[in-house]
């Protein structure tokens, strides 16, 4: 195997593993403090253990979010140095000023949320749970603004060693690209976060358990995954996508699988993309509808690939089209069961609805399918661009690396990671296991507090 | 001028890393010999449990520092140290999970298997820090093109084409060992109290003796290996300062240590600036080159060749400012509300 490809995998496998855990929390963020302003409104001592319970979880990932994320920071060195080299001055700054303004932040007033509890007031408890939260927050954006230079570069200009140089700092931070992916994005951390909260309360009626708790965790959990369901796709889904068909049409091109410029394009519901022969093998097409998403007019031509020469289409067409095709299905899952959902809970009904107890249930895992589709969609849909049209995949990758030592880290990583993940899979259990109730907490658990 | 600023406001955030998690990573490295029953492991861990995570941004925030300051020089390090750098990784991940998650399963076994492996964890990191820190000093094989790849060791022996140990960084690393068990020995008396605080007051004597001798070596080392180090402070002899200050925050950290009449918060500043100047004479040892290269001087990375423009790095320092007035804030007060002794029964 070529070290590209070494490179590319490693920073593709350790990334999607990181943002496993940032997505729960970022989401967990959000509906904690909506836990947390209920029980400082009504005094109510069942919102706070519920908020306590959530706490428990957040902090289990937080901390494997943190150790995964530190690789994610020197591996644009040890990996891409080529990249790193010349792009330094500008995504340099979202990443470093990440550090400055939310890590610290986070770090600081996560230990208080989690441990202070007995020692401060009830209202800067809350805040210091409103300041997790918005630490985790500015952290996805610096991130985010940080990827959408690589898909969009904006404000900068070049120094004649070739470096990038960076024009406005404002432009940089209010990149159109980063505030659309940053809405979808987030969005899509909240449906997360909701879904887990839902299908925690589904798992303790259904075995009969925590029967109190399970109703603040559904409620909860399906009214946010409800509103974030429907966002996702409008507008935030909805923009993202036109803005890719205006600003990388041979990204879109095989996202949808259309290979041809065509007026009234359809959109390809299911299929298999065939880059020999240049269709969609076993369509299951709409004609029209993908002129209209994009353009709001049936009658639009959609450039196809056909329109790109051929070095500049996205090397893994397969992947990135399936990828997005299951991202965009599982959006459509995701609206429907919450709105069912949220119907049942509005008729009173959804307590004692076993089937839909067992579809929240076992929808927990879709969203993080989701949003790595989504992310493999963004960055696969990226290529053959390491920095969308001025800098080559090629050309960023650290050569001085040998394919052997990337292939050695690279297994390394995935070795440990599989640890990582068992731990996780067993704490997170034992934690739901516990419950939030305190007379469930062994004199065991009162210490490891 | 903006350069220079930026390669001090790196150093400092390079320091601050190295004082403030140093301390934890001694209290990591001590760990298996200071605390031996239950209750010393849990008062040890509480004393650096609030404030870890925190101390570990500085290493990020410092890394993201250099990328968009020095893009260079962060290409061509990282990329240069690559299998130590993932070593590194791999170890801060298996420091961070083991101390976070000991007292998540109640098995005396869980336990001690999480304790050894947050120990070593802890010591290797800190021998990975001093190796790296002297291999800077010695100077890397820089090809013209401002790249190079080290093989962890060669021959053992320092010369144009050295691996990433060999006798010289391998000092580098015993000395960072040993100076940073030291600091964490003084935080643990300053945040310990009974038998823990004095058996860590009394390892702190030995570690002392053993911090000096290694001092003097590395630095008769350095001088051996690399000439060059002293000619910033020939062509500026005020600069002798600094290692006059190394020699008096050694002889303070020993008179505050002392049994009779211990001031454990002084002898752990004393530590603090013990660091701090180390790491300054360092610095002001290979500046304005940042990365010295043992194929000739033409293919040093300089100061002024791994700049960013200037546009970033004016920028920057808006920014830059505020946000570390910001984070300095934070610091104050997650320190301050942790001060004084940990509680022994305080414990997560
Ligand atoms: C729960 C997760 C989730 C769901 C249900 C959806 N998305 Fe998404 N999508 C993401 C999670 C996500 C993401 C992981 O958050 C991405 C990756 C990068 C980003 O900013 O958001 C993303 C990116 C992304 C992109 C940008 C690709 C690029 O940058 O090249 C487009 C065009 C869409 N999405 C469109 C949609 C549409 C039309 C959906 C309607 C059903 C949809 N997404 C549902
Ligand atoms: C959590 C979300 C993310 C996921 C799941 C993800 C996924 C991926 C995948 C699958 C690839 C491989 C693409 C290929 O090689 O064909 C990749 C490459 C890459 N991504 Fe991302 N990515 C994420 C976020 C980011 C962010 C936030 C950045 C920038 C700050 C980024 C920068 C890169 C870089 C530098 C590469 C390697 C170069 C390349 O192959 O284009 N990624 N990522
Ligand atoms: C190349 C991409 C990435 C890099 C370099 C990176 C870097 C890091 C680092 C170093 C940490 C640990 C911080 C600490 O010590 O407290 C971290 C945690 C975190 N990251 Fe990432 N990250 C990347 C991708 C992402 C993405 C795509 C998101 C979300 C949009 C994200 C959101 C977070 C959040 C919220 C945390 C806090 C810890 C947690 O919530 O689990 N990161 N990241």
């Amino acid at each position: 195997m070529g070290s590209e490809l070494i490179h590319r995998l490693q920073f593709a496998f350790t990334v999607t593993f990181h943002y496993l855990f940032p997505q729960l929390t970022m989401g967990l963020g959000l509906l904690i403090v909506a836990l947390k302003t209920v029980a400082l409104k009504t005094g109510s001592e069942e919102w706070d253990r519920a908020a306590r319970f959530w706490g428990r979880i957040f902090a289990i990932n937080f901390v494997f979010g943190v150790v995964t994320g530190i690789p994610m920071e020197f591996e644009f060195g040890t990996n891409w140095a080529r990249f790193a080299r010349l792009s330094g001055g500008v995504i340099g700054q979202p990443l470093a000023m990440e550090g400055v303004f939310s890590f610290f932040l986070e770090s600081a007033f996560l230990g208080l949320f989690l441990y202070g509890e007995k020692r401060i007031s009830r209202l800067l408890h809350w805040f210091s749970a409103v300041m997790v939260f918005v630490g985790s927050w500015i952290s996805g954006f610096f991130i985010i603004v940080t990827d959408a230079w690589m898909q969009h570069p904006v404000a900068y200009a070049r120094l004649p060693n070739g470096q990038f140089e960076v024009l406005s700092f404002w432009r940089l931070l209010l990149n159109p690209w980063a505030l659309l992916q940053y809405a979808h994005n987030m969005t899509g951390a909240v449906i997360t976060g909701a879904f887990v909260m839902a299908a925690v309360g589904a798992f303790y009626l259904l075995e009969g358990r925590n029967q109190s708790y399970a109703r603040i965790f559904l409620k909860v959990g399906v009214i946010a995954g409800m509103i974030a369901s429907f966002v996702i796709i409008f507008p935030t889904g909805d923009a993202a996508g036109k803005y890719v068909a205006r600003n990388q049409p041979a990204a879109i091109a095989a996202m949808e699988g259309l290979f041809k410029s065509t007026t009234g394009a359809p959109i390809v519901i299911l299929g298999q993309p065939n880059e020999q022969t240049g269709q969609i093998d076993n369509p299951i097409a709409v004609n029209d509808v993908l002129s209209y998403l994009i353009y709001g007019t049936t009658r639009a031509e959609v450039e196809g690939l056909d329109q790109f020469p051929r070095d500049q289409w996205p090397t893994a067409l397969p992947l990135l089209f399936y990828a997005y095709h299951i991202m965009a299905g599982l959006g459509t899952w995701f609206a429907l069961l919450m709105t069912v959902a949220a119907f049942l809970l509005w008729r009173k009904r959804l307590y004692t609805a076993r089937w839909a107890l067992w579809a929240l249930l076992l929808s927990f895992p879709l969203p993080y399918i989701a949003n790595t589709a989504g992310w493999m969609t963004a960055e696969l849909g990226r290529q053959p661009w390491l920095i969308y049209g001025l800098m080559r995949t090629s050309a960023g990758y650290s050569n001085m690396v040998s394919a052997g030592n990337g292939l050695f880290t690279l297994l390394g990583f995935m070795g440990l990671y599989a640890l990582l993940g068992l731990l996780f899979t067993v704490l997170i259990y034992r934690e739901i296991a516990r419950g939030p109730e305190p007379a469930a907490a062994t004199a065991e658990a009162l210490h490891a507090d | 001028m903006l350069g220079f600023i930026w390669f001090w406001l790196v150093a400092i955030m390079i320091a601050a890393y190295v004082i403030l998690d140093g301390f934890d990573l001694g209290v990591g490295a001590l760990l298996l010999f200071l605390a031996r029953s239950e209750p010393d492991r849990r008062a040890a861990l509480a004393s650096i449990g609030p404030v870890w995570d925190g101390n570990e941004v500085w290493l990020l925030a410092g890394g993201g520092t250099l990328y968009f300051a020095f893009p260079l020089l962060y290409a061509s390090a990282f990329s240069g140290f690559y299998l130590p750098l993932m070593i590194v990784l791999w170890l801060l991940i298996l420091r961070g999970v083991s101390l976070e998650l000991r007292n998540h399963l109640d098995l005396g076994v869980w336990r001690a298997l999480l304790d050894g492996v947050f120990a070593w964890a802890s010591a290797l990191l800190a021998v990975f820090f001093g190796a790296a820190l002297a291999n800077v000093l010695r100077g890397v094989p820089l090809q013209p093109d401002g790249y190079f790849f080290l093989p962890l060791w060669t021959n053992w022996r320092p010369g144009a084409y050295p691996g990433i140990l060999d006798w010289y960084t391998v000092i580098g690393g015993l000395l960072a060992l040993a100076a940073l068990a030291l600091h964490g020995a003084l935080w643990l008396t300053v945040k310990t109290s009974g038998a823990l605080e004095r058996r860590a007051r009394q390892m702190a004597t030995p570690l002392w003796a053993l911090v000096v001798a290694l001092t003097a070596a590395s630095l008769v080392a350095t001088i051996a290996v690399r000439p060059a180090t002293l000619n910033n402070y020939f062509n500026h002899p005020v600069t002798f300062i600094v290692p006059a200050a190394v020699a008096a925050s050694l002889a303070a950290m020993w008179l505050y240590n002392r049994s009779q009449r211990p001031q454990p918060m002084k002898a752990f500043l004393a530590s603090c600036l013990y660091l701090f100047f180390m790491l300054a004479g360092a610095c002001w040892g290979v500046y304005p080159s940042l990365l010295p290269a043992t194929t000739g001087a033409a293919n040093d990375i300089t100061l002024t060749r791994a700049l960013s423009g200037p546009h970033t790095l004016a920028v920057g320092l808006v920014w830059w400012s505020f946000g570390m007035a910001l984070a300095t804030a934070y610091v104050v007060f997650v320190y301050a509300r942790f001060r004084g002794k940990v509680d022994a029964g305080e414990t997560h």
